[in-house]
């Protein structure tokens, strides 16, 4: 065994992970399924020299994270469906200061205080509109205990990259759950790089910066709204990210993140048993969506499965990324249930079934036993 | 078994989370893939607490374990849920001091499980080990399961009691070596 590896809860190592990548800064305050992130930070930032803070709700708890942000620190805030909603109106702010910080949605049901158990249901809010106004935001989507780890390091770089907040969204099941895991290293935050916009104490050596979202003159909005958009067209080009397996002939593609990703894998793995080609495209980024990866898929898929632990939102993206050139459909359990893999199975016999596909030769099946 | 699918259940307290996580911690220094999922619902809040654990050789799916090769019950609403889940060749170790009515075997509606009644909480406290029928079951099921090698999960518990805690790993080492026996 590795020595360095370790049982942690995915809430506990995406915050050990922030503050190896950095985080120096937390605001929280807690709900389930995301407390034990808070309550880790709470234990370990006081002793690396940094600031805990429960605030006296979500709405204070991010814009306590703007000013960190703008401050030029790596600031963070995590919470739960509920509270999300409640941060939307600073993470709109963030966006249109500009400013870089990290956002963590362990996500439950909904809508309104919902349930407690896992879910996928705000994936539209965070690929579309987490708050008012013209933005985006990249959002990960991590679907191990270990990716969430690395992926909080992913996350601090790409904010800063791009002066953007960045959202990791997870789910019940992944905070919860434990897994093994290896800690990435960690970064000193006085060798990270230089923030010459940030409105630090500069000791009266030059002009001053500004941190704001506030543009009375329209043109200068739409000046600087165009000017984000040309960085979110980079982040498109740049930053899609996604894993497949076995989409190599897949003829049934399932597109599956987080942790129904894991369910469509064992999914996949016992339709080949059974002889169809099915596949995975699990994405990794969700904005931007990998559409670059989907389209590796096209010359061989003759169907689309979104499995989701919602009603059907990413369906859209998968949808938009397909164009029309072949049917994609929707398979979801929602309220906090989670889909069994028999239940997909189930729809990729069914989807096999109506397209006379499946129970391909032998020789395919001995092949991907190799 | 390429996957061991474990189901542990009992009341709030009984240690059934820690339980799981000593199997998790043995099956992670053995450099298996490991899962750990506990109820953190309004069922934990209602009577029983629940958690999966799944050791295996490939990589694993939902860590929700749905059909458990498995099932460590420690009260009679855990044993209800779930008897019914275990697969065919599958173990049930029951807790016979808090569980009143244990089927047999024949009664089950899939075939060939083994059925044990380990008068668990009733061993612990005859042998000075209060609080630890947990620790008992765990040694029953390594003795079902033969899931990794005897002394990782000796290892395993020197990883999960922490170190200012270390004077309760005799008692544990003892209740684990108790329910091998058992």
């Amino acid at each position: 065994m590795a020595t360095n590896k370790v049982l942690m809860k995915g809430n506990e190592a995406l915050a050990e992970a922030a503050l190896r990548a950095g985080c120096r800064f937390f605001f929280g305050y807690p709900i389930t399924p995301q407390t034990e992130l808070a309550a880790y930070m709470s234990k370990r930032l006081p002793k690396e020299g940094g600031t805990y803070l429960q605030a006296e709700s979500e709405v204070a708890a991010i814009n306590m994270v703007y000013g960190a942000a703008a401050a030029g620190a790596r600031a963070m805030t995590s919470s739960s469906s509920p509270g999300i909603s409640l941060k939307g109106e600073g993470v709109s702010y963030i966006a249109g200061a500009d400013l870089p910080c990290v956002i963590i949605n362990v996500q439950r049901g909904g809508p309104g205080l919902g349930s407690i158990q896992p879910s996928q249901s705000d994936y539209w809010q965070a690929t579309r509109a987490l708050g008012h106004g013209d933005f985006f935001m990249p959002v990960f989507a991590p679907s191990t205990v270990q990716e969430m780890a690395n992926c909080v390091y992913d996350a601090f770089n790409v904010a800063d990259k791009y002066r953007t907040p960045v959202m990791i969204l997870a789910d019940g099941m992944l905070g919860q759950m434990m897994e093994p895991v290896v800690m990435p290293e960690p970064i000193d935050p006085a060798t990270l790089p230089e923030k010459p916009w940030a409105t630090c104490g500069h000791g009266g050596e030059r002009f001053h910066n500004v941190a704001n979202s506030l543009y009375l003159v329209a043109s200068k909005l739409e000046e600087k709204n165009v000017e984000r958009f040309k960085r979110y067209e980079i982040i498109k080009a740049t930053e899609q990210r996604a894993e497949t397996f076995l989409c190599e002939d897949a003829e049934i593609v399932l597109v599956a993140f987080g942790a129904s990703a894991r369910i469509a894998h064992s999914a996949v793995v016992t339709a080949r048993e059974k002889g169809i080609r099915a596949g995975l495209v699990r994405p990794i980024t969700l904005w931007p969506f990998p559409v670059d990866t989907l389209a590796t898929t096209f010359d061989t898929a003759r169907a689309y499965l979104s499995v989701e632990m919602n009603m059907g939102q990413m369906v859209d993206d998968v949808r938009l990324a397909v164009n029309g050139r072949a049917p994609v459909e929707f398979f979801g359990r929602t309220g906090g249930i989670i889909p069994t893999p028999a239940e997909v199975l189930a729809q990729i016999e069914r989807i096999a079934a109506e397209k006379g596909l499946g129970g391909c030769c032998c020789t395919c099946k001995n092949s991907d036993e190799a | 078994m390429a996957s061991t699918r474990i189901v542990l259940a009992g009341f709030g307290g009984q240690g059934i989370l820690f339980a799981g996580k000593l199997i998790a911690y043995a099956g992670l220094i053995e450099d298996r893939e490991v899962s750990w999922l506990p109820s953190y619902g309004p069922e934990m809040r209602g009577g029983t607490a629940n958690c999966s654990v799944t050791v295996a050789t490939e990589p694993i799916g939902s860590p929700l374990v749905l059909d458990p090769n498995v099932l460590v019950a420690m009260n009679q609403p855990s044993l209800d849920k779930f008897v019914d889940t275990v697969v065919p060749g599958g173990f049930i170790i029951a807790d016979s001091t808090m569980v009143p009515n244990i089927p047999d075997a024949a009664s089950l509606a899939n075939p060939g499980i083994t059925v044990y009644a380990i008068p668990a909480t009733e061993l612990a406290e005859k042998n000075d080990l209060k609080g630890l029928a947990n620790i008992i079951l765990a040694g029953k099921l390594w003795e079902c399961t033969h899931f990794c090698e005897r002394e990782t999960l000796s290892a395993a518990l020197a990883k999960c009691v922490p170190p200012r805690k270390q004077h309760l790993l005799e008692p544990n080492e003892r209740a684990l070596q108790l329910g091998i026996e058992s």
